[in-house]
């Protein structure tokens, strides 16, 4: 398992959830605090391509040998594209939770939701 | 985490690394949790014989034997491994939320019987040792020869060595003073095991459909649906036999429901999800050998038979599994 990190050019959903806007599609995933609070991913169960995701409303589901975890949307949008390879690899959203380890892309509905996201600095102070 | 009193470790490096060292070299468990009660005098093993499932008559010097023990209706009570120290000595090996149970129930029916009951479980500590390479680095450390499987020989320096497991791999489970395991703990990591905490140990016996009491093994249910037949020898005349002699032939008696292990078409099944058409989910985990979902559940009679289709409801969504022959996983495949 990768150290503890958290990237700065990403921003955060305070359910430990990160987005990287480019544009008007973003994509999401889990930061590193959510994936080493769940322990050993072993399965992801992916939204359908095309359905809709709202901000601070449960997505998609991970789960670790230890529990099942909702995914909180960080924003609001549909669906464009999810990470097939972790259908076989789920264990990336351990190893490397902000690139191989990323959950889904997303068409983005409201871009200025972003305004109510975290930036790195805020959101690790709350983690302690 | 706290455990029926004790504080057990869940794991220690991780699940599937814990679960992959036991498969491939050795791993070391305690265990200690489990209980232990004492059964001596001369009607031992018939006082035993009129409470346990197996024919107790039947475990040689130093030998093993699994069993059930059996409400009046037949109802799980709690399954043993009991041992045969000596011609009148037995120690059985209880589990730890039961013990107390367990320990009432054999004090209750000793009463008639010549024989003295003996609660160990403060004294008696156990460590397992399983794996591939576990008898090797056992027996490097005692120096000597281990008894083979469903054999316990005590031995010195070691304690009470027993060929038994919960793995499906080879290897020993030791029963020992509570005070020397410490040490015992530390020379078997020394030798290379690695240690092992309850989340592995329980994705290792679901992958061998070994039944979980409090998970596959409740006092609602008997051994029959359960699959434990092979561990009832009725003619015995032991406490609920009668109900599992009815649970064994059609009629009134007999279970609607059978448990069966099962693998998943995707996504993961838990514990007390239900199954379409009645049943339920007993256990269920991500098995680390196999890379899918796995489970055992209790399910129709009609369902119950290898490659039937069965639709479990995980969370509201409806997920296929198919029934499997037991074990789900074999070591030479």
């Amino acid at each position: 398992m990768a150290d503890a990190s958290y990237p700065e050019d990403l921003l955060y959903h305070p359910e430990h959830d990160w987005a990287k806007i480019d544009g008007a599609t973003a994509t999401f995933g889990i930061t590193w605090f959510a994936q080493d609070a769940l322990g050993e991913v072993v399965f992801f169960d992916p939204p359908e391509v095309g359905s809709p995701v709202s901000k601070d409303e449960p997505y998609a589901e991970v789960e670790s040998v230890k529990a099942v975890s909702d995914v909180i949307s960080p924003m609001s949008g549909e669906i464009v594209e999810v990470n097939t390879a972790l259908a076989d690899g789920p264990e990336a959203i351990n190893e490397d939770p902000y690139g191989e380890g990323w959950l889904v892309k997303v068409k983005l509905s409201d871009p200025s939701e972003r305004d109510s996201l975290l930036d790195q600095a805020t959101y690790t102070s709350q983690l302690s | 985490m706290p455990f029926a009193g004790w504080e057990m470790p869940v794991q220690y490096d991780g699940v599937g690394p814990e679960h992959v060292a036991v498969r491939t070299r050795a791993g070391v468990f305690d265990v200690s949790h489990m209980g232990q009660i004492e059964t001596s005098g001369p009607q031992a093993e018939a006082f035993l014989q009129s409470i346990l499932s197996n024919d107790v008559t039947k475990i040689a010097e130093h030998g093993a034997q699994y069993s059930v023990l059996c409400a009046e209706d037949g109802g799980v009570l709690d399954d043993l491994f009991t041992y045969r120290l000596g011609p009148e000595r037995f120690l059985t090996v209880t589990n730890a939320s039961n013990h107390e149970k367990d320990l009432a129930w054999f004090e209750r029916h000793a009463a008639g019987f010549d024989v003295v009951v003996t609660d160990r479980i403060d004294e008696l500590a156990m460590l397992a040792v399983q794996g591939p390479h576990a008898r090797e680095l056992v027996s490097t450390l005692a120096g000597s020869e281990l008894p083979p499987r469903m054999r316990a020989v005590e031995m010195d320096g070691l304690g009470l060595v027993c060929g038994t497991g919960y793995t499906g791999e080879d290897g020993v489970e030791i029963l020992l003073a509570a005070d020397d395991a410490p040490v015992l703990w530390g020379r078997l990591l020394d030798g290379g095991a690695t240690p092992v905490g309850l989340a592995a140990r329980d994705t290792l016996r679901l992958e061998v459909n070994y039944h979980l009491y409090g998970n596959d093994l409740m006092e609602s249910r008997g051994p029959i649906e359960a699959g434990l037949g092979w561990a009832c020898k009725d003619d015995t005349g032991f406490v609920g036999s009668d109900a599992v002699r009815a649970a064994r032939q059609p009629g009134p008696g007999q279970p609607s429901e059978q448990l069966v292990a099962f693998v998943m078409q995707s996504g993961i099944a838990r514990q007390g999800n239900a199954v379409a058409g009645g049943g339920e989910v007993t256990s269920g985990t991500m098995s680390p050998s196999l890379g899918v979902g796995i489970g055992m559940a209790y399910v129709p009679i009609e369902s119950a038979v290898p490659g039937s289709r069965i639709e479990i409801d995980v969370r509201g969504k409806i997920r296929t599994a198919e029934v499997k022959p037991k074990p789900l996983y074999r070591k030479d495949c």
